[in-house]
């Protein structure tokens, strides 16, 4: 060791380049797609938000031109209202179905595996194939839904996906169903991580199933709640797929949501500009959400 | 030991019953009500599979018939002539295996990178991915589409493949892992004179099996039921994917409903293949990252 000394203060600078242009080397393949096709683009997004770029005409500087058009826009609210609307709809659902589905799936029985799969394979499934056979379920005259319906006595039920009173619903109704699984996974792993000793206690105290689920269970899985929280807000500012499928964002504007907008403004009309404005919004949303639950988070921890 | 076994005990509050009894009873009925549970949440897939061996007329008979009387296997047969399926097939195919492929790779490479070694500028640059993993898709892919239009690559496979196979999610999740791994591991290797390459092909690669196939199968997953991004970036036929082929048929031929479940079912067959087999390292990859919504 000591005879190493010497020569190994005088290579210390090439060896720590070295060590760089090596760590370089692992990162390299990666980074370059990475920062072409995510960076530049993230970056690219909030300029283009501010330029007037269309098919038509060279793309040119118009300061908060979009913004202006997009607030004047009545499109732009009723996408907003309906997602908002589905997000409201479908956040507590999904979240209140998950959690439960997970406390009844948390046993050590044999084939209990077999039964989180069941639960957790909607959400695996391609998206299309699902919307199009709860299209057909939905069918207002002949659907599966509606014959139960009237079998158990409701004469008028809903038109679901044909009716912009009951498209949004059935939509949420799809899309809690598909998603319930997935946070049921991350219940699960929630569920697991309570401490075996703190039922125990609870016992002895003399506590009986709903006291144990509302004061150990619940506050315990405090912090999966919050993650399943935000997980879940984002995804339905972000919700698509099923729109586009289900409804094209019909009857009328009735289910058209930010990211339908987004498409439409974009990839039809070609009006990029307009439509980063919008996406803009969409990420200023996303963002502002993860910050305040951060907020009510850091209150709450000491509960 | 739960709810059902708990009102065994008040029903029956017999002595003679022993507790091994009254514990087979509970379970029986926790067996039977989960049972329940699974079949009426599958209930969309059974109606899809009965519903493709129907005639389309038959789709939507009252009363429901659902094990059909003349099974239509025929069904089957017909949508390949129907629609160009092994076309969509094809391609959906070569984007799920290259985009996994590369992505497992690379990310894995970039990963080790970031956590087993040290260099100036690192932790800036992994905060630039984990910072657009916060920002929707939806938000910068126009500027993405534009890049892509200007080099000509829409409407080719290749655009997704440039788009999707370096995703920071990736580099995000094997980089979990190799932090997992203790640093001892790697010090010892280098005493022992390995250099990093050596040390990541010889002695991390091997232990993340787990971790590369948990990100393997959950990106061969996503890339085979994506929707928008095909659907913004594919309009001719020969490119699209099985998924937008299947939109496509619901559209052109919106009352063949028995046929619409028929491809409906094939398209989700290869998924649910790899469900059965690689179920562990999905459920395992959601509960360890809590990621990809």
């Amino acid at each position: 060791m000591m005879l190493n000394t010497t020569p190994k203060i005088v290579t210390e600078k090439q060896r720590r380049r070295r060590n760089n242009l090596i760590a370089w080397s692992f990162i390299t393949p990666n980074f370059l797609g990475f920062a072409i096709f995510t960076l530049v683009p993230v970056i690219a997004s909030f300029v283009i938000a501010f330029m007037k770029w269309d098919a038509f005409s060279a793309p040119e500087f118009v300061g908060f031109e979009n913004f202006k058009s997009m607030i004047h826009n009545q499109t732009f609210w009723i996408s907003l209202w309906n997602t908002v609307y589905y997000t409201i709809g479908t956040v507590p659902l999904t979240l209140i179905a998950a959690l439960l589905l997970a406390i009844l799936l948390n046993k050590k029985v044999r084939g209990i595996s077999t039964f989180r799969a069941a639960i957790f394979f909607p959400y695996v499934t391609s998206l299309v194939a699902i919307a199009v056979v709860w299209n057909m379920l939905f069918h207002p005259d002949m659907g599966l839904i509606n014959d139960f319906l009237r079998w158990i006595g409701i004469d008028n039920p809903p038109g679901w996906t044909s009716s912009s009173k009951w498209a949004m619903p059935a939509i949420i109704i799809v899309s809690v169903w598909r998603g319930m699984g997935y946070y049921m996974v991350l219940y699960l792993a929630g569920l697991q991580s309570i401490p075996r000793e703190l039922y125990e206690a609870a016992k002895i105290d003399g506590a009986n199933t709903w006291q144990e689920f509302r004061h150990v269970t619940l506050p315990m899985l405090a912090p999966t709640t919050f993650l399943v929280l935000i997980l879940l807000t984002i995804s339905s500012f972000k919700v698509f797929d099923l729109i586009q499928v289900m409804t094209m964002g019909g009857p009328g504007r009735a289910t058209n949501v930010l990211v339908y907008l987004i498409y439409n403004e974009a990839f039809v009309n070609y009006d990029f500009g307009f439509a980063s404005a919008i996406s803009l919004v969409l990420f200023i949303i996303v963002l502002g959400i993860t910050i305040i639950q951060f907020r009510v988070q850091e209150k709450n921890t000491d509960f | 030991m739960d709810a059902s076994a708990k009102t065994m005990d008040t029903a029956t509050k017999s002595p003679v019953m022993s507790r091994k009894t009254k514990e087979k009873i509970g379970n029986a009925i926790t067996y039977i009500f989960l049972l329940l549970l699974s079949l009426l949440v599958l209930i969309p897939f059974f109606w899809m599979i009965s519903s493709s061996l129907k005639q389309d007329n038959q789709v939507f008979s009252i009363p429901m018939e659902w094990i059909p009387s003349k099974p239509q296997w025929n069904n089957f047969v017909v949508i390949w002539d129907q629609i160009p399926l092994l076309t969509f097939f094809k391609n959906t195919i070569f984007l799920s295996v290259v985009i996994t492929i590369i992505q497992v790779l690379t990310s894995s490479f970039a990963a080790y990178g970031f956590s087993k070694m040290k260099f100036k500028g690192r932790d800036t640059l992994f905060l630039a991915y984990i910072g657009t993993i916060a920002v929707p898709w939806q938000a910068y892919m126009i500027p993405q589409f534009i890049m892509m239009r200007e080099v000509h690559l829409t409407d080719t496979l290749w655009s997704l493949v440039l788009l999707q196979a370096f995703s920071a999610f990736g580099v995000f999740l094997m980089r979990q892992f190799y932090m997992s791994i203790p640093e001892e591991l790697s010090e010892a290797a280098r005493v022992d004179g390995l250099n990093e390459y050596g040390i990541y092909f010889k002695i991390i690669l091997p232990l993340s099996k787990p971790a590369l196939t948990t990100l393997a199968v959950l990106t061969f997953v996503n890339t085979w039921n994506d929707y928008m991004g095909p659907f913004i970036y594919l309009n001719s036929t020969e490119v699209k994917t099985i998924q937008l082929g299947l939109r496509m048929f619901v559209t052109l031929y919106d009352a063949q409903y028995a046929l619409i479940m028929a491809a409906s079912l094939i398209s989700i067959i290869p998924i649910a293949i790899v469900f059965i087999f690689a179920q562990r390292y999905i459920i395992e990859g959601i509960a360890t990252t809590g990621m990809k919504g």
